[in-house]
């Protein structure tokens, strides 16, 4: 077995060097009738690298990808060029390789890296401060909102109209063990200011997508201002980070905390995972206490040089246990890197010239579906995804599109249920797109509807 | 001065200097360059990466165009790799050396998985794509949880924990969500956690809602059983237990506790961080347990990646399995589905996890690596590691201090009894280590023994590795006890950094760059 | 006149009259290591012996800090939030944590003198 180095007369040795006759007698705790006598039923023998790389690929071929179609899917996941550079600097050994920076001495790569991803995570959101990442951006704002639950010591939260359902139901599941009491307001367009009406004196937080998951542009300026007259917290969700280099910042509209999926900077689609969750929030240390997750800090060594540590790990589970703020333990570590190489990369001008690439595209497709009998686009504003009616059925016309190679978007019915919003259709574009490509996503839904 | 025929020194002209003493001009040393922060380095209008022109188009943005800088530093691709290639050479990793993290698994990450994740079919595809163009994705799926099933022995599987820690949250809204259906839950309040435990394991059963009720453990570092059969009662939901535990030993009684749980109407939640020591020798199923998390992460070598991304889906017995949380997959025929909300679930989802579906990227990775092995292989795996682990047992113990008699089983735990009345500590001990060029075990964990070193080498050790190992170990244990204290209080010196000041950090938290 | 008690979780009361001022000995002090947070109790509260109403944290630990008695949180030592090393340089003078109003100043009874708190610390 190619991964395994020991060979017999290793095991024989080591066996006589312990004292036992055979390897069993060091399972022998194991109950008698709970021991396996024979190998484990159902799965084959060990196979070499070209086997499981012809299985693999035979799978990898029943699945249409977005670089073989015209693509313009969206829904809080997107497809954004990565530089090849950031996949080859995230497999170095000493990145993929290493465990959380425990031991900072020998850990400066990683640490100094989070470092940097919290600053760039604070530049991006506005914010003061940011952590080292949380699973996805619907974990992190489900932690949130029980952030905001522990900072106000209130037990209400109020769920924008334009939350993607995915997050909606991920901080409802999440509030469910602390009796959180979760407000969801029933998915709709244009209607995010409805929060303010639903503030009362036990609301901790209301939670505000932008751009919403109808792809519409919210200005959470007034939402703050309700929610800080109320006394409760504004935590502004992004599920599309590359907006940012376009759009107003949260901490510039007011946002107290700011939850976001960071995967379209460095991380591809994968399916849905994994994805990098951003966590920020006000420079403020009864904020900062209440975060989850980890923080890496700066300080010194004992020679005075500059160096990086995980800190403030008092509020984790590792040493606060049943009191810690979350019991997460693991980051995103890799896909941290993936997204602060790529910022890196990109720059200030980088990103505002990608975010900028991104609206003209929408823009410029918007204009081309609107032309299309029947086609209505219904969004005022936009980032790089709108929400467009179709005169029948868009799950239908997904699936048509798709068996001429085409995904063209995410019915709306994909992610609130069948009905109100079976004639909606969720469509993303981005920099990968081009003139060609939109041409033939236009003559696919013409020819289906 | 000793001079060659070439008229230079062959000999440093005073061994008196070493390494640590030598101040270079540029900060550099030798190989290991210095590099200083992203934005120290960067500029805002240097970019690395180039951008097709934007096309004429009239803006949308509705009144909300940023108006201020964002502040970001930039660099050129050659600017950039020099920048992480610096960085990363002040890691220690796995591919380098021995990386002996108790309760960390830290094994072989096959190259070959790497590759494997990124085919297109995996890594290329949307989450809400139609489902008909990803049944490659979805059969992926549906073969890892028909491993995992079968290796366990357990019913089903929940794919969409992310990590270790969300896997404990599934399994334990799962019984929550058993319990309420019983009408039970606002009478089991009491989650029994043996102090040995991770600090997940409470603070998931809190987030759960529950009360933790702490177990000791005994002399023989297992659940204390009187004290378990006196805890034990109608107002308890579950225990939580990790097999092997975090002494690195099995728990013999096991089959007791998940029967007495059983009687008294509670669940068995198993933490499967130790799942490696037992592959192919036992299953969990066998054993009694109603929920487990495994963690690909440690168990399947998907990397590690300096924290992460993890992955933790959850086994499950039948009369669990139908809490399990949306998405879950089902197979119609030849093809594949995900059920995706409530209202579609013809069982009774606890709820949702996350957005979208688990960690595709760890699930490729995970079934790549067992594939690899086959049920053989998988066995050897267990069986080497567990033989890694006593052969350091054995080979440390005459100098180190084990903290229980007898065997062990993946990993070896020591207690700092070897190190009494010398001025050296755990810690000192363990920084020691870094000056020989090994990463250091998990120190102080678990808590029930003092100043505890808890070693973990995996299957992934050659003999002659752990020989190396194990004569360095012992050599430091020599040196502590001889009352030579300078090597361990001032470690390390020839690390990249020397120790940092951790007190500093907490009191004045410095979370991010600013301009000066 | 002021009298100083000693709880057996490492915490004092300089007691005079019904107010009592709260804090760890220097013994506990010297055990935690660098303190780098305290959380303090919101004044104004009431609280009963035996609650944990406050944390004092150092790098790798969180020690709970227990109501010795109860009444009602009169002041709280808000310099420590910027000075958390007080509690270290000076426990048992400007490292207090808080003050309290005592309801019940028979729950004093049985606590330790100075003198049978270092017989208790001597381990």
């Amino acid at each position: 077995m190619r991964y395994l180095p020991l060979n017999e007369d290793d095991r024989a040795a080591m066996l006589a060097r312990i004292g036992v006759s055979s390897v069993d007698d060091l399972f022998a705790d194991i109950p008698d009738d709970a021991r396996l006598g024979s190998l484990i039923e159902g799965l084959p023998e060990h196979a070499g690298e070209m086997a499981v790389e012809r299985h693999f690929t035979a799978l990898s071929k029943r699945s249409l990808s977005a670089g073989e179609a015209a693509f313009y899917c969206g829904g809080g996941a997107y497809r954004h060029h990565v530089p090849a550079s950031v996949d080859h600097l995230i497999q170095r050994s000493e990145f993929l390789t290493a465990y959380t920076p425990y031991q900072p001495e020998i850990a400066q790569g990683t640490l100094q890296t989070l470092f940097e991803f919290q600053t760039q995570v604070a530049q991006l959101t506005g914010m003061g401060v940011a952590n080292a990442s949380m699973y996805d951006g619907s974990t992190a704002t489900a932690e949130a909102v029980r952030m905001a639950v522990r900072i106000t010591r209130r037990n209400k939260c109020v769920l924008a109209p334009g939350l993607h359902p995915h997050y909606a139901q991920t901080v409802h599941t999440s509030a469910n063990g602390d009796k959180i009491e979760v407000n969801v307001l029933p998915p709709a367009m244009g209607k995010d200011l409805a929060v303010v009406d639903k503030l009362d004196n036990d609301t901790a937080c209301v939670v505000v997508q932008n751009p919403n998951v109808f792809g519409e542009l919210v200005d959470l300026t007034p939402l703050a201002e309700a929610a800080h007259a109320a006394g409760a917290l504004l935590i502004a969700v992004t599920t599309e980070v590359i907006s940012l280099g376009l759009v107003k910042s949260p901490g510039e509209m007011g946002a107290d905390i700011v939850a976001a999926e960071g995967q379209s900077i460095g991380n591809g689609l994968n399916f849905g995972g994994p994805y990098v969750g951003l966590l920020a929030c006000k420079d403020d240390r009864k904020f900062i206490r209440q975060a989850p997750g980890r923080f890496a800090g700066e300080t010194v060594d004992a020679s005075s040089k500059r160096g990086y540590v995980l800190t403030l790990s008092t509020r984790e589970q590792h040493i606060r246990r049943e009191k810690a703020t979350s019991n997460i333990c693991t980051n995103s570590g890799l896909c941290t890197l993936a997204f602060t190489i790529h910022l890196a990369l990109l720059g200030e001008l980088g990103l505002r010239k990608l975010a900028g690439l991104n609206h003209a595209r929408a823009c410029v497709l918007a204009d081309r579906l609107g032309t299309i009998e029947g086609v209505e686009i219904l969004n005022t504003s936009f980032f790089n995804e709108f929400t467009v009616r179709l005169p029948g059925n868009a799950a239908h016309a997904v699936e048509a599109m798709a068996k001429s190679g085409v995904l063209g978007g995410i019915p709306a019915s994909r992610l609130f249920g069948a009905g109100e919003f079976d004639d909606l259709l969720l469509v993303a574009t981005t920099e990968t797109n081009t003139d060609d490509d939109d041409a033939v996503f236009e003559m696919a839904l013409r020819e289906v509807l | 001065m000793a001079m060659n025929s070439t008229g230079r020194p062959t000999a440093p002209a005073d061994a008196q200097s070493t390494a640590q003493d030598v101040d270079t001009f540029s900060g550099s040393r030798g190989l290991l360059q210095a590099e200083p922060l992203l934005f120290e380095v960067g500029a805002a209008d240097k970019c690395g990466v180039d951008l097709p022109d934007v096309p004429e188009h009239t803006s949308r943005l509705g009144g909300l165009e940023r108006s201020e800088a964002i502040g970001l530093s930039g660099l050129s691709e050659p600017e950039a790799m020099r920048h992480y290639v610096r960085l990363s050479q002040r890691n220690y990793a796995i591919d380098l050396g021995l990386y002996p993290l108790g309760s960390c698994t830290m094994k072989h990450n096959p190259r070959l998985n790497e590759k494997l994740a990124r085919l297109a079919g995996f890594a290329d595809v949307h989450p809400l794509q139609p489902q008909s163009t990803v049944q490659g994705a979805l059969a992926l799926m549906g073969e890892l949880s028909h491993w995992l099933c079968a290796i366990t022995g357990m019913d089903a599987v929940a794919l969409s924990p992310k990590a270790g820690a969300h896997g404990e949250w599934c399994g334990m809204m799962c019984i929550r969500a058993a319990l309420q259906e019983r009408g039970e839950l606002s009478t089991r309040r009491r989650v029994l956690v043996p102090q040995s435990a991770h600090g997940t394991n409470p603070a998931t059963a809190a987030e759960c809602g529950f009360d933790i009720d702490e177990l000791p453990a005994d002399a023989t570092g297992r659940v204390d059983m009187d004290v378990f059969r006196s805890k034990i009662g109608p107002d308890v939901a579950a225990v939580m237990l990790t097999n092997p535990n975090t002494c690195g030993l099995f728990e013999r009684d096991i089959r007791e506790i998940a029967d007495l749980v059983h009687e008294a109407g509670g669940y068995f939640y198993c933490d499967g961080a130790n799942l490696n020591a037992i592959m192919g020798k036992t299953r969990v199923r066998d054993l009694g347990v109603d929920a487990m998390h495994i963690n690909l992460h440690k168990t399947f070598s998907t990397p590690h990646g300096g924290g992460g991304p993890g992955a933790g889906p959850v086994v499950l017995s039948k009369r669990l399995s139908q809490f399990a949380p949306v998405p879950y997959l089902v197979q119609d025929g030849d093809a594949w589905r995900l059920v995706e909300d409530d209202a579609q679930a013809e069982e009774k989802p606890f709820g949702r996890m996350c957005a979208f579906h688990g960690q595709m990227g760890m699930f490729t990775r995970a079934l790549a690596y067992m594939m690899s092995h086959g049920a053989d292989g998988l066995r050897q795996v267990s069986e080497d590691a567990v033989l890694n682990a006593n052969y350091l047992l054995a080979r440390l113990k005459g100098e180190m201090s084990p903290a229980f008699d007898g065997v062990c089983m993946h990993e070896a735990l020591f207690d700092d009894t070897f190190l009494k009345n010398t001025d050296v500590t755990t810690l000192d001990f363990s920084k020691a280590m870094i000056d020989e060029g090994y990463h250091p075990m998990t120190m102080y964990f678990p808590l029930v023994v003092h100043g505890a070193m808890l070693i973990e080498p995996t299957e992934t050790e050659s003999k002659e590795s752990l020989d190396r190992f194990a004569d360095t170990l012992l050599s430091l244990a020599v040196a502590a006890k001889s009352g030579s204290s300078d090597r361990f209080v001032s470690a390390p010196v020839l690390a990249p950094l020397q120790r940092l000041d951790e007190t500093q950090a907490a009191r004045q938290p410095v979370l991010r760059w600013r301009e000066a | 006149m002021s009298k100083i008690y000693f709880t057996e979780d490492h915490e004092y009361l300089i007691v005079d009259g019904d107010t009592a001022t709260i804090g760890i000995s220097t013994y506990a002090a010297g055990q935690l290591g660098d303190v780098v947070f305290v959380e303090l109790p919101d004044t104004g509260k009431t609280v009963k012996k035996g609650d944990d109403i406050a944390v004092v944290e150092s790098v790798k630990s969180a020690s709970e800090i227990y109501a010795p008695v109860s009444g009602k949180i009169t002041h709280a030592n808000e310099a420590l939030e910027d000075e958390p090393e007080t509690v270290n340089g000076e426990p048992q003078g400007a490292g207090w944590f808080f003050k309290m109003t005592i309801s019940d100043v028979s729950e004093l009874e049985g606590m330790m003198d100075e003198a049978a708190y270092a017989e208790f610390t001597r381990e």
